[in-house]
């Protein structure tokens, strides 16, 4: 599927393209200064326990090529992290609106197909 | 294209929520079917439904171990099944009829089936009035 992009954003001096939803448009562009770009494009700062988050939804897409819902990436937080991250409440807390989606644009993802 | 939409007007009209069952009858590549009826698997299941899947007739292909992507760079439906478990989509079937005019067993598959003959298939659909053939 073509996906336009809709603006550009600057990271270290090359322009990284994004989608109308700010996703990237090539996921090949993701690196983690363009995961700190993101982050500051949203307002937000990522601490550690944002970082083990985005790993792990990295990982979920090399082994499942999708992003995950909210269910499975719960389920696979607390397969890597433990019982006490893989919560909801903690992965809301760490990505206010929704984890699944704003976790799958810091991780360079597309967006979650089952994510309404 | 079935949406979440639609299926809340299904669960509306029910007083016990039901289980899911979807039959996947198409075999990985050449067609649309089968991802599109994984995909519902996966929507339904990520709102929190139980849904279970029967394959068969050529559905039992998407079931082969070492699967490659499709052409043209599409993506196979191999990561799609190996993603069920983490929507927690555990219950799984086969038609052992289907199976055997392919020569296939349970040997030859990425995930443990139950297998179900032929009445025990019968039953199975008596037991969902929810369900979505692809």
């Amino acid at each position: 599927m073509a996906t336009t992009t809709a603006r550009t954003l600057l990271v270290e001096g090359q322009p990284i393209a994004l989608d109308p939803e700010g996703y990237l448009v090539s996921l090949d562009d993701w690196s983690e200064s363009v995961a700190e770009a993101l982050a500051a494009d949203d307002g937000r700062e990522l601490t550690p326990a944002h970082w083990e988050v985005i790993a792990v939804l990295r990982d979920f897409y090399q082994r499942f090529e999708a992003a995950p819902a909210m269910r499975p990436l719960v389920k696979a937080v607390k397969q890597s992290l433990g019982e006490e991250k893989g919560s909801s409440i903690y992965l809301m807390q760490l990505f206010p609106e929704s984890p699944a989606k704003v976790g799958a644009r810091l991780a360079g993802l597309p967006k979650p197909t089952n994510c309404l | 294209m079935t949406t979440f939409s639609d299926m809340e007007t299904v669960s509306d009209v029910e007083t016990v929520p039901q289980d899911l069952l979807i039959v996947l009858r198409h075999p990985p590549h050449g067609s649309q079917w089968l991802r599109e009826g994984l995909d519902v698997a996966l929507v339904a299941a990520a709102f929190g439904q139980r849904v279970g899947l029967l394959f068969q007739g050529d559905g039992v292909y998407a079931l082969l171990k070492d699967q490659q992507a499709g052409a043209l760079g599409q993506k196979g439906t191999h990561p799609q099944m190996a993603m069920l478990e983490m929507y927690d989509i555990d219950m799984l079937w086969v038609s052992e009829t289907a199976l055997a005019e392919r020569e296939l067993s349970a040997d030859d598959l990425m995930l443990p089936m139950v297998p179900l003959n032929a009445e025990a298939v019968a039953e199975l659909f008596a037991r969902h009035p929810r369900t979505l053939i692809f």
